[in-house]
């Protein structure tokens, strides 16, 4: 029982950074459907800049204002990024044939790999816990389930951005206009909305979102090497697929579930096929629900 | 030049992004002290130099598509790049054959080569899947696994030889392919992509952990190399060797020419199987199947056996190109394996054109001889391969051969035009 509600915890933190990426596979795939490959690593570029300033910031005492500062330029970084991103390597092939923007992308992942591998080497970094302690929630048979600060703080900080992001999505004219741009591009460039700008927020957003699961990534797990972008990418896309790509709360679910799924895994069976096991379950998912958990079953008209 | 300030302006400005842009990652360096804290120290040079590189890179951009003259595509272009493919395919593979018997050539080009001839095989497998099928891919390089591992365990555990293992091989690589197909049968397009990745990754986690059976990440050495007839290639000579036997000075050029010959056989063995069922009544299934599956549905194709052998036949090729993979290297790796391997394939399929034969070959030739010839850049290697997938993709979406008629057509062929694909139908 402990030990279950012990895995939970874990599972809903990693859960949560998993969402967070999962909204930029599933935002993009929703309003110009590609994948795109290359978030995996814009998350890993956002975690790398968290632990460049947080290096950089380290005479600073007060922890939050180290954070907070290194949340703001890896958001702000990491939307440059996505936004560069996509006008190198994605406006120009938008209306080209379908496999041109997925090999774009994944060129576009190597690169970012690759770049960061040769400017910052390809040992792991690692930072200590900024954020130690916790509390102790109960005690069974010898074993402590503890809720750790870092925990604590990482839910809020992902609860804040998606409250941030729900509003800015639901209540805005640029929400408005990305819905809209998601369900007909042609109709609502006609009815005046720049669909290129559009698209653009688009991966400003999803980036800026990645980055943040990028900090979250590197506080919680305190080591980073340039390659945790691709492990974290595929995870984030299976969530996106698993709760239904193009659908935002489905991404977020999607995320909760893989990270549950890890933590129980990891804590009940082996945790080296951890892994095999979050992929199994998104084939066996959708080999009864092709089309994810809340997506909208799409009648294809000839 | 009336715009040249306008020019200028967007050139800084991209050159401001790209100061922001590399700032982090090129202007600081991440290090370790002795207390094993991190530090950083800066390098406002390289940062400057990328900046101004970005710069006037920008800046001749904009300048050349100023003064470039208006582009004139002739309609009859592409007709004609597919009437030059009648002459260049067979100097081509004359050329191929020729290769390792030139005189005086060394031996690292023939290794070159067939390392080019295993990714033009793993292609052209692929390319019966995504450019015939249209089914996307992403998760190939587990049927290569397969193959090789089937090989590797088969001869360490029961002895049995390259030529019995080739057949075996391919077998249980088509026999994955059924496995992979069945669960995706329902799924389309990139739900489809996400699963066959996944699969890929499972194959390799299960070999990775799986130590009793696969040696885990140590991988199984010591895989023997396929014989002529009987005869070894040992560097030793004598009785039993082909050295021996043809009285010949050991030379392990002869096993490389012979590892070539074995590859271009298999290579070309995959093309002829293609281009014959691209004529039969499968293969029309398969182009039907890509270009509008609920059209194929309604005139009653089988969906569920055309996807499932395009599948199994992919497979299969990269089961035999798995096989020869594990008795070239006499060592294989989950390392050998990684999606990067799928992706690398899947690159040379797209950008030859998907479903072009001969395009899949200069992609080939392009992707992997190019970064193989640069290995003094080793470490900007993959940088340079993965700037040049997207600048490719970007200057020619449609790959390098460009054209894709369905193999049989009624009356006049149709090109399929640009406005079909804006339509998505690609």
């Amino acid at each position: 029982m402990a030990y279950a509600l012990q895995q939970l915890i874990n599972g809903i933190t990693l859960g949560m950074i998993y969402g967070l990426i999962a909204i930029g596979y599933t935002m993009v795939y929703g309003i110009i459907g590609m994948i795109n490959f290359a978030h995996g690593d814009v998350f890993m570029i956002g975690a790398f800049i968290g632990i460049i300033v947080l290096t950089a910031l380290s005479g600073i005492t007060s922890v939050p204002l180290g954070l907070l500062a290194a949340l703001i330029l890896s958001a702000a970084l990491c939307a440059l990024y996505g936004f560069s991103i996509e006008r190198v390597a994605y406006r120009p092939l938008r209306g080209s044939f379908r496999l041109a923007p997925l090999i774009s992308a994944i060129g576009m992942s190597i690169v970012l790999e690759n770049y960061v591998q040769t400017s910052q080497g390809a040992l792991e970094r690692a930072i200590p816990n900024l954020i130690p302690g916790g509390i102790m929630l109960m005690k069974q048979n010898g074993f402590a389930v503890q809720l750790t600060w870092l925990q604590i703080a990482i839910v809020i900080v992902t609860l804040v951005v998606l409250a941030v992001f729900t509003y800015v999505v639901t209540r805005t004219p640029l929400g408005r206009a990305m819905r809209a741009v998601e369900q007909d591009a042609k109709m609502a460039a006609l009815l005046g909305i720049d669909t290129n700008r559009t698209i653009s927020y688009t991966f400003i957003i999803g980036s800026a979102l990645a980055a943040v699961a990028g900090v979250m990534f590197l506080l919680y797990y305190g080591v980073i090497d340039f390659y945790i972008g691709f492990n974290a990418g595929i995870k984030a896309f299976t969530a996106a697929v698993l709760g239904g790509i193009g659908s935002l709360p489905g991404a977020v679910l999607g995320g909760l579930l893989i990270g549950l799924i890890e933590a129980f895994w990891s804590g009940y069976a082996t945790v080296a096929y951890k892994d095999a096991a979050v992929y199994s379950i998104l084939a066996i998912v959708l080999m009864f629900m092709p089309t994810g958990l809340l997506g909208r079953n799409e009648v294809e008209k000839v | 030049m009336k715009n040249l300030g306008a020019i200028l302006k967007d050139s800084a400005a991209v050159a401001g992004a790209a100061l922001l842009l590399f700032g982090p990652f090129l202007g600081l360096r991440l290090g370790d002290n002795e207390a094993g804290s991190l530090t950083l120290s800066p390098r406002p040079g390289l940062l400057a130099a990328a900046v101004a590189l970005t710069f006037a890179a920008r800046l001749l951009m904009l300048l050349w598509y100023q003064h470039r003259p208006p582009r004139i595509i002739p309609v009859k272009l592409s007709a004609g790049t597919a009437q030059a493919g009648k002459y260049i395919a067979p100097a081509l593979l004359i050329a191929a054959v020729a290769m390792p018997l030139l005189p005086g050539i060394e031996n690292s080009y023939i290794d070159l080569g067939v390392l080019i001839m295993t990714y033009v095989m793993l292609g052209w497998g692929l390319n019966i899947v995504v450019g015939l099928a249209g089914l996307l891919d992403l998760g190939y390089v587990a049927f290569y696994a397969v193959g090789a591992y089937s090989f590797a365990l088969l001869s360490e555990n029961f002895g049995l030889g390259f030529w019995e293992c080739l057949p075996i091989s391919g077998l249980l690589a088509a026999l994955w392919g059924m496995c992979l197909g069945f669960p995706v049968l329902r799924l389309r397009g990139d739900y489809l992509a996400i699963v066959t990745l996944a699969f890929g990754e499972i194959v390799r986690l299960v070999i990775t952990n799986w130590v009793a059976l696969t040696g885990g990440p140590n991988g199984i050495t010591d895989i023997p190399h396929p014989s002529l007839f009987g005869l070894s290639f040992s560097m030793a000579g004598g009785p039993g060797t082909f050295a021996g036997f043809f009285h010949l000075t050991p030379d392990p050029k002869q096993r490389t020419t012979y590892l070539y010959y074995i590859i271009l056989a298999l290579a070309l063995l995959t093309n002829w199987v293609t281009l014959r069922l691209r004529k039969q009544p499968l293969g029309r299934a398969w182009e039907a199947l890509r270009e509008d599956e609920i059209a194929c549905r309604s005139l009653g194709i089988n969906l569920r056996n055309t996807k499932l052998t395009a599948f199994a036949v992919g497979a299969m090729f990269a089961g035999f190109a798995g096989c020869f993979f594990a008795t070239r290297q006499a060592f294989i790796s989950p390392d050998s394996f990684t999606f990067i391997e799928s992706a690398t394939v899947l690159a040379i399929v797209v950008l030859g054109g998907a479903g072009s034969q001969l395009g899949v070959v200069l992609a080939a030739c392009v992707m992997i001889g190019v970064p193989e010839l640069l290995q003094s850049l080793q470490i900007y290697r993959m940088l340079i391969f993965g700037l040049a997938l997207v600048v490719i993709m970007v200057v020619r979406p449609r790959g390098f051969i460009a054209t894709r008629q369905p193999t049989v057509s009624l009356g006049k062929a149709k090109l399929i035009g640009a406005a079909m694909l804006s339509e998505g139908r690609g």
